[in-house]
């Protein structure tokens, strides 16, 4: 038993952090241009492609990688400069409705290039197998590498946010848009920059999760919505608030789903333990999300009145 | 003495290490203007905002109207007769200014949820609505847009609207705000006659208005009260030149 | 002038509803009729969302929820009915029915309580907070669709039958597009009067600016429930239509995709515009089917004219056509 546990509590961190990459880019691009961006998860998917598509292509998966980031980051920076640009003035309707827009571009362009049919991502041979753990749990190695990624990631965003001259205008942007600009700081660039950051973090998640599960048009979407509601749980502009977010969502869904069947099963026979449970699993995240509003509407760490 | 209308006491509002409100005690009196006057920073906005219910504060009591109106918020001390006016013009700019008048007049008349007779046809808004625009001087801008209209009309539209509120007490912040010569006399004037209908808690950094109008006055400095008097009294404190120093008295 | 161009084009539009399907049976082409019937409920989901999108003001991302519980209502009522089942037999009896007026009130009441539930805990917060949580709460109920075994889940529920209308043979094509022309045009009525209203007047004065609305002592909150509810009521109704003209519900009623696609409608038509919701949903029908037919990948020209018309042409098609309004 303590070694499925264990299992699933690794589960779920790998699948929190990897909501940390998506969350993070999607609250930076809110917090400093004030912009919501449902494209996001097409960014996701681009990366994961462009790894699949080079990894094929070449027989190396970390060339995937190193494609997965840059397409992702030239796709963020052409999408910024032709249209994103123009809508940092706008309001948030002309926002949701031209990235909605965008997904359309983004998911039926790539299922014309691709297929629809999903490919297949193959974990490099160094990170093949599985390591042993405590209680006997056989762990695969890839899954490992992928949470140390995540966390490395993870400590290399707060040291850009908190430690560089990027980061420094990235948090006094977020402050007083308007101050930045009039101390001469280059908007534009900035804001291209932070955008590619996002995007190149949504790419690295896609091609993580990519060779895990699959890769499909369309996959960007569950994982958009549930950065959505790390970002409403943690709060719109707080790295911080979007790391302890993912980490709760990744927790409670991942536990949510293993724990709530065996719950119901205590007291319910089998097929609807299964059935309310799953069903209830699904909910879940959103249930916390509903009951964090009430408690905080502005998120547990946000610094939107 | 005729009893406060509003009164405020030991109202305190601390922001951080900011103490923005300190201690503060003042009434407004049936029939009086009473101008809160002080340099900038002083505090005054935060003081507004807590009188009309937008902020909470953190210490103090409110009375309107006989009630306590601590725990009341914003919509409920409109509702009880409280109306104010904004420093920066707050309007419903794609409405003409009429309706702006007129959703003022369907809050006092209670009815607000109503969805079967068509508004514009209403004559029991469109009446009083007019009348209210006619005061100001804004019947013949009726049906222009009130992002049409000029910074000096969107003034005397803000006044209708706290005007059709039929108010008990008005909480005017910086009604000159912007005006010319010409408008901030043709406002005093008609400022003067207004206290009749209700009394008025004026926030105005136009001393001739402030001046002209004040029965009393409340001097406000780092969220604090430094003197409270007529004109006068005002006018020869030894506290209040020294807080103004460097600005016009 | 401007207003009486906007009427022009109203009546063009009405008349061409009426006038397509009337030539398509002239012709013996039913599968326009159908077009035109789905047109005429995608309006009607438009009609709810414009409600609160257009007049008041409220990006809800999550409307595809309201849309899907009435054609759930539709699917789960008719089931039952068809398989003899009672849905609840303690402490009281509830069976099914293949009645759609009484199918028609259950979606309304389920979706009235739904978003008034929903409403009351979205409409505290603003801005961003409440497009992603009107869509997270959209996501909730198709997650929750999607893993309940009991109405075919994923993949969704037939109804083999369709529901019964008094007087109407609803299975003939033209008798069911006259039934949900009619409940279109009584809800686009009814939305008229209600913006016209004391309550409308309200809704778009919480639309411009709320801090306004407090101080002359309406709070925003309320007002702003309202016409959530009504709206969800609304765009249910046409999903139980949607649902009848299909034969079919599945999960995909529910999904974001489906709520963006009414946000398109709107769109498409002009936010605020009464009819803007008939004009976009006629635009999006006629580029699926021309485009479609050409190209399977035709919602990426769909995503190039979503962007042109958001960031060029805000008013839409019928503001393009119509010109500026004089005010409110």
């Amino acid at each position: 038993m303590f070694s499925l546990f264990l299992e699933q509590l690794l589960n779920s961190l790998q699948s929190g952090l990897m909501l940390f990459l998506m969350a993070s880019g999607l609250t930076l691009v809110f917090g400093v241009m004030g912009l919501i961006n449902l494209a996001h998860g097409s960014l996701y998917m681009v990366g994961a492609f462009a790894c699949a598509a080079v990894a094929a292509w070449t027989g190396s998966f970390w060339l995937g990688l190193v494609a997965s980031l840059m397409a992702a980051a030239l796709a963020g920076v052409l999408v910024e400069m032709l249209i994103i640009r123009r809508l940092y003035n706008r309001d948030h309707l002309d926002q949701v409705l031209a990235t909605f827009a965008l997904i359309l571009v983004f998911s039926e362009g790539t299922r014309w290039l691709f297929g629809s049919f999903p490919l297949f991502l193959s974990v490099p041979d160094i990170l093949t197998g599985t390591v042993v753990l405590p209680g006997a749990l056989e762990y695969p190695i890839f899954r490992l590498a992928i949470i140390i990624a995540g966390l490395l990631v993870a400590v290399g965003l707060f040291l850009l946010i908190g430690k560089t001259r990027l980061g420094v205008r990235i948090r006094a942007g977020e402050a007083d848009r308007g101050m930045i600009a009039a101390l001469g700081v280059n908007i534009d660039r900035l804001y291209t920059v932070v955008f590619a950051l996002g995007a190149a973090l949504a790419g690295l998640a896609g091609a993580f999760v990519g060779t895990t599960q699959s890769v499909q048009v369309g996959m960007g979407e569950p994982v958009l919505i549930l950065a959505f509601v790390v970002i409403v749980i943690g709060g719109i502009g707080s790295i911080k608030g979007a790391l302890v977010g993912s980490l709760l969502v990744g927790f409670t869904d991942t536990m949510g789903r293993f724990l709530l069947p065996h719950a119901f099963a205590t007291f319910l026979d089998p097929s609807s333990a299964t059935a309310i449970g799953s069903a209830l699993a699904s909910m879940l995240i959103y249930i916390v999300m509903a009951l964090v509003l009430f408690l905080r509407p502005s998120g547990l760490f946000g610094t939107e009145a | 003495m005729p009893d406060a209308i509003l009164s405020l006491s030991n109202i305190t509002k601390q922001f951080g290490s900011l103490l923005a409100s300190d201690d503060v005690t003042l009434d407004l009196r049936p029939g009086e203007i009473h101008a809160l006057i002080g340099p900038n920073g002083a505090g005054k906005s935060t003081l507004i905002k807590q009188i009309a219910g937008e902020i909470q504060s953190d210490s103090g009591n409110i009375h309107f109207d006989g009630q306590l109106i601590n725990e009341f918020d914003a919509v409920a001390r409109s509702r009880m007769g409280l109306a104010r006016t904004f420093q920066v013009s707050s309007l419903m700019p794609e409405f003409s200014v009429l309706q702006n008048v007129m959703l003022a007049r369907q809050s006092v008349s209670g009815k607000v949820f109503r969805f079967f007779r068509p508004v514009l046809g209403d004559k029991s808004l469109v009446e009083p609505a007019m009348a209210q625009l006619e005061r100001v001087g804004l019947a013949d801008r009726a049906q222009m847009r009130a992002a049409d209209i000029s910074h000096g009309e969107r003034r005397q539209l803000e006044m209708a609207v706290a005007l059709a509120l039929e108010p008990k007490a008005f909480l005017l912040d910086e009604p000159m705000a912007g005006m010319g010569p010409e408008g901030s006399k043709r406002l005093t004037g008609f400022l003067d006659g207004l206290r009749a209908q209700a009394p008025i808690l004026l926030v105005e950094h136009d001393m001739d208005a402030v001046f002209a109008l004040a029965d009393r006055i409340s001097v406000l400095v780092y969220g604090r009260i430094i003197a409270t008097g007529t004109v006068d009294e005002i006018r020869g404190n030894e506290d209040v030149k020294r807080a103004y120093l460097g600005e016009e008295a | 002038m401007t207003m009486n161009r906007e009427t022009l084009i109203n009546s063009i539009l009405a008349i061409a509803l009426v006038a397509v399907p009337l030539i398509a049976m002239g012709m013996d082409e039913p599968f326009i009729i159908t077009l035109a019937t789905k047109v005429a409920i995608f309006a009607m989901a438009g009609v709810g969302l414009n409600l609160v999108l257009g007049f008041g003001g409220l990006v809800s991302f999550g409307h595809a929820a309201f849309f899907g519980i009435g054609g759930y209502a539709a699917g789960i009522l008719a089931s039952h009915a068809l398989n003899y089942e009672p849905i609840m037999e303690s402490p009281f009896l509830i069976e099914g029915t293949t009645q759609m007026i009484v199918i028609w009130i259950v979606a309304l009441v389920v979706s009235a309580l739904v978003a008034l539930a929903i409403g009351a805990i979205t409409l505290r917060t603003s801005g961003v907070y409440f497009i992603m949580i009107t869509l997270a709460f959209a996501q909730m109920i198709y997650y929750f669709a999607i893993s309940w075994p009991a109405y075919g889940g994923e993949d969704g529920l037939s109804i083999y039958v369709r529901n019964g209308f008094p007087g109407l043979n609803t299975l003939d094509p033209i008798s069911f597009f006259a039934l949900c022309a009619v409940m279109l045009g009584i809800v686009m009525l009814f939305s008229a009067v209600l913006i016209r209203s004391r309550f409308g007047l309200a809704l778009q004065g919480a639309r411009q600016n709320a801090q306004r609305m407090t101080a002359v002592g309406i709070a925003p909150f309320r007002i702003r429930l309202v016409a959530f509810v009504i709206s969800a009521m609304i765009t249910a109704l046409a999903g139980a239509l949607y649902a009848d003209l299909n034969r079919f519900v599945s999960p995909t009623m529910l999904s974001w995709h489906m709520s963006g696609e009414i946000m398109i409608f709107v769109i498409l038509g002009g936010v605020g515009r009464l009819f803007g919701p008939l004009a976009g949903a006629a635009l999006y029908i006629i580029l699926e089917h021309l485009l479609g037919g050409v190209w399977e990948f035709w919602q990426l020209p769909l995503g190039v004219l979503l962007l042109i018309v958001v960031l060029f042409a805000r008013g839409g098609s019928v503001g393009v056509l119509a010109g500026e309004r004089k005010h409110a």
